[in-house]
């Protein structure tokens, strides 16, 4: 988490006057960022001050809507203490430094980026301003302890001078790295918690933003791969003359994944593919379909079989008024609006790969193993992301557009279509739960029994499962429950289904949240409670979780919808954070028609406090999204979607109003990303249950209420 | 050769008249603020005006438009003077991860043109346009502000 393991060291020579601070010791030189400083310098670096009173930070997360190119400057800015128009962005290579101290690689995901970067970019901006300041005192022969800062500049009151920043940095650059920079208190923050704007937008309204599809590098070409459509099938043979008469279309080169078509352009690629005659070894994954996968996923849930015991608290048979109930989720993709892409360059001296990823050190080990470079010849220039959603988590389109540039000898963008996207995802895994629960003679929650049987979602991001094979991801909002039930069981089942199962924003919890909250909806009613004082019964010890269920029922007046509405209430959490929402619904025939949704998390602190609320907002769409119609089926093994008019996602029609209010209780900030998709689906069931009296025991409503 | 006005310029490019005028802007004519999100015109991203229409560049052969005035996001506004639309886009902080938003202006200039005051029923009606960071909210809140229309709930 912190700076500790790897005390700042300072770097050697460095280059004209500007002042660079890094972390630990290099193992990768970064060409990219080296030109860019016309210097050797290793680049294990937060920031450069430059002369020119411009401050450069290096962001070590990807940028794919959440934020974190305007927050992560803001922590370093904050601490540097300089005007934050003073900033600009760099986003980092690919290097040891920019890993991420919990999950040891360059990776972005969980929703930790701002907690886990917290403080190692707050230690590197208060170290860079103390070394200003040590230069300042040095050629003014005063105490340090004297000098102070503001806006971009070294201070000294007593003798009514003060020195800018970039009059400094050669000076600086000879100081001794303190060992522990003083950071600033809560209370002295000029920019954490106040700048509310984002650097990107201006970009991101004319078209000036280059995401991973806009690389265009010189002498390069567009490829269209086919994939054999059944899961785990591999090609057989295939036959490429038409496709290579199609106008554009300059080779035709099979690669690990399937056949690629290269062209002069995007759509010639996409011709040639159309032309292509492929036969395929399908594999046993053919005879799979949805029913097949249901009634296995069933048959696993009720009889408990190769149940991992996840949790045990408290006694398996507790006397009370006992409930119980099955349910059942879709699949689901994640369809980021920038389809999957990636351009790469082969060449005996490296690679270089631009791309959308949220996974720099994953794409960089399984590009060099596929060019045959050692990994430091592999080179990461990360883009703006079109979304992401835990999508590019994975480096399938990475290893793609590497080896159709090995094959071609030639730069290549590899571009997926809507199709691919959707039929060959790592999708939100499909999921049965049984779960029971048993009320005492006061109505109170006592025990409850939760066996959840979903693919390892763990296994292929690339961590390995304990020995116990308990998947703590697709056990998430059960084993990590904060309601409060003396006696709780909970078991976790791998059906290891054949259907690539991934990280899909606030994986686990985006379903097993949903099964909580409708169940506990469900407990409330059998015992004659008011759902909100039910839940806050059973978080008695979770005063950050009290608060967000007290003002969300504060905001949305709970208890008095609006005239033909009914509301709904669920509670969610992740990455430390929690968050409640209550939603108006009423019913447009069987479809449930959301009107606003009211959303209070407690953050710890907000960073950025509009991007804080973006997220809430976007989150609880993209949940609703989810919940409203999405799901991905399976037919003769292969995915029955193709696009969007078949794979149903929210537009504006169906948006709600939605009304955000963010707390700040803990001493440090907390996940935003994906916590918001947590409690809408819910919220909107039991809302739904509220008019009509029907439980949803299945995502997508279409599959529990109807289409009519 | 087919002839193209793309943003007040000529571009005589060497493509059949089939191909989509999405990817003659993109990958020919190098334009890349125009996006590719589904090539079906489902979802929006790839709007450009056809003198003063909102088309799917996806699905519009480029032989239609040859000759006719094709606008880009890039020539929305200019620098010096943004289109209201980009401002309030600014001004609400609308985009996220961005990708949808030059088919969203495009496609919400295109309607301002015709009804000045779009409510938010008006935007329901008329704007398809996905957005999967889920901005429609903003969206609406923009749209209200460059416009000055009223918010109807």
């Amino acid at each position: 988490m912190t700076l500790n393991r790897t005390d700042f060291v300072r770097l050697g020579s460095l280059f004209t006057g500007s002042l660079v601070l890094g972390v630990g010791a290099s193992v990768c030189v970064n060409p990219s960022i080296a030109e860019a400083q016309a210097s050797d310098f290793k680049p294990n670096a937060w920031l450069i001050v430059h002369p020119d009173e411009k401050v450069t930070v290096f962001v070590a997360k990807s940028e794919m809507g959440q934020g974190v190119a305007t927050g992560m400057p803001t922590i370093v800015a904050d601490e540097l203490d300089v005007p934050f128009e003073n900033v600009r962005v760099q986003f980092a290579p690919a290097a040891a430094v920019y890993q991420d101290p919990d999950f040891h690689i360059q990776i972005t995901g969980g929703s930790t980026s701002t907690l886990s970067s917290w403080m190692p970019l707050r230690t590197a901006g208060a170290s860079a301003r103390a070394m200003l300041i040590a230069a300042a005192a040095k050629s003014w022969s005063v105490d340090p302890s004297t000098l102070t800062t503001k806006a971009g500049s070294v201070i000294d009151s007593a003798n009514n001078r003060s020195a800018t920043y970039g009059s400094l940095t050669a000076a600086a650059a000879s100081m001794p790295v303190p060992k522990k920079p003083k950071l600033k208190t809560r209370d002295q923050f000029t920019l954490i918690g106040k700048v509310n704007k984002r650097i990107d937008t201006p970009l991101k309204v004319n078209g000036a933003a280059k995401y991973g599809i806009d690389v265009r590098v010189p002498g390069m070409k567009f490829a269209s791969i086919l994939y054999p459509p059944v899961f785990g099938a591999k090609v057989r043979s295939f036959d490429a003359s038409k496709a290579k008469k199609v106008k554009g279309v300059i080779a035709v080169v099979e690669v690990p994944s399937g056949v690629a078509v290269v062209a002069t352009n995007s759509w010639a690629a996409f011709q040639g593919k159309a032309a292509l005659n492929v036969t395929y070894d399908n594999g046993p994954f053919a005879k799979a379909s949805t029913a097949s996968l249901k009634t296995q996923f069933l048959k696993l849930a009720s009889r408990g079989t190769g149940a991992i015991v996840a949790v045990e608290r408290g006694s398996k048979s507790v006397n009370g008024t006992s409930m119980e109930a099955t349910y059942f989720g879709q699949p689901t993709a994640h369809a980021t609006m920038e389809p999957q892409n990636a351009t790469a360059s082969v060449t005996p001296a490296g690679v270089d790969i631009w791309a959308p990823t949220q996974v720099q050190t994953l794409a960089q080990a399984s590009a060099a193993k596929i060019a045959g470079v050692p990994i430091d010849k592999v080179r990461i220039h990360t883009t703006y992301l079109g979304g992401g959603f835990g999508r590019r988590l994975y480096a399938d389109y990475t290893n793609d557009a590497v080896a159709v540039s090995k094959a071609i000898k030639a730069p290549v963008q590899v571009i997926w279509t809507r199709e691919d996207d959707i039929q060959h995802d790592w999708y939100k895994p499909m999921a049965a739960n049984s779960v029971s629960g048993v009320l005492d003679k006061h109505g109170n929650l006592v025990a409850m029994r939760h066996t959840v049987v979903m693919d390892s979602i763990l296994v292929p991001l690339g961590f390995p499962l304990p020995k116990s094979g308990l998947d703590a991801i697709s056990m998430d909002s059960v084993i990590n429950s904060p309601y409060e039930i003396p006696n709780f069981h909970a078991y976790y089942i791998n059906p290891k289904s054949g259907v690539p199962a991934g990280s899909l924003r606030a994986p686990g919890a985006n379903w097993n949240g949903f099964v909580m909250e409708t169940f506990l909806d469900e407990l409330a009613h059998k015992a004659g409670k008011n759902p909100l004082a039910f839940r806050l019964a059973l978080l008695k010890k979770n005063p950050r979780a009290i608060a967000v269920l007290e003002r969300v029922a504060k905001n949305a007046s709970w208890g008095s919808p609006p005239n033909g509405m009914k509301q709904g209430l669920a509670f969610g959490f992740w990455a430390d954070t929690p968050v409640a929402t209550i939603v108006e619904v009423s019913m447009n025939g069987s479809v449930p028609r959301v009107h606003r949704a009211f959303v209070v998390a407690d953050v710890g602190i907000a960073v950025n406090p509009t991007i804080v609320r973006q997220q809430l907002e976007g989150a609880t769409n993209y949940g609703l999204s989810m919940a409203l119609a999405s799901k991905i089926t399976i037919a003769n093994g292969a995915v029955q979607q193709h696009n969007f008019y078949d794979f149903l996602v929210l537009r504006i029609d169906q948006a709600p109003q939605i009304h955000v209010d963010v707390l700040e209780n803990a001493p440090s900030p907390t996940g935003i990303g994906e916590l918001g998709v947590v409690p809408i689906a819910p919220a909107v069931a039991n809302a739904v249950f509220a008019i009509n009296g029907k439980r949803a025991r299945t995502l997508p409503f279409t599959d529990a209420y109807g289409t009519g | 050769m087919i002839s193209l006005q793309i943003n007040g310029e000529k571009h005589e490019v060497d493509v059949p008249p089939e191909m989509p005028l999405l990817w003659v802007i993109r990958d020919v004519v190098g334009l890349t603020g125009t996006k590719f999100g589904c090539g079906v015109a489902q979802c929006g991203a790839c709007t450009v005006h056809i003198g003063d229409n909102a088309v799917r560049s996806c699905v519009t052969p480029v032989g239609s438009v040859a000759g006719k005035p094709v606008t880009t996001i890039e020539a929305l506004g200019s620098p010096g003077q943004l289109h209201p639309l980009q401002q309030a886009w600014i001004d609400e902080e609308v985009p996220q991860c961005g990708y949808c938003q030059s088919g969203q202006l495009m496609a919400i200039s295109a309607l301002v043109k015709q009804n000045p005051h779009p409510t938010d029923a008006d935007l329901a009606e008329s704007i398809t346009n996905i957005c999967r960071c889920g901005t429609y909210d903003r969206i609406r809140k923009a749209v209200a502000r460059a416009t000055a229309g009223k918010q109807a709930s």
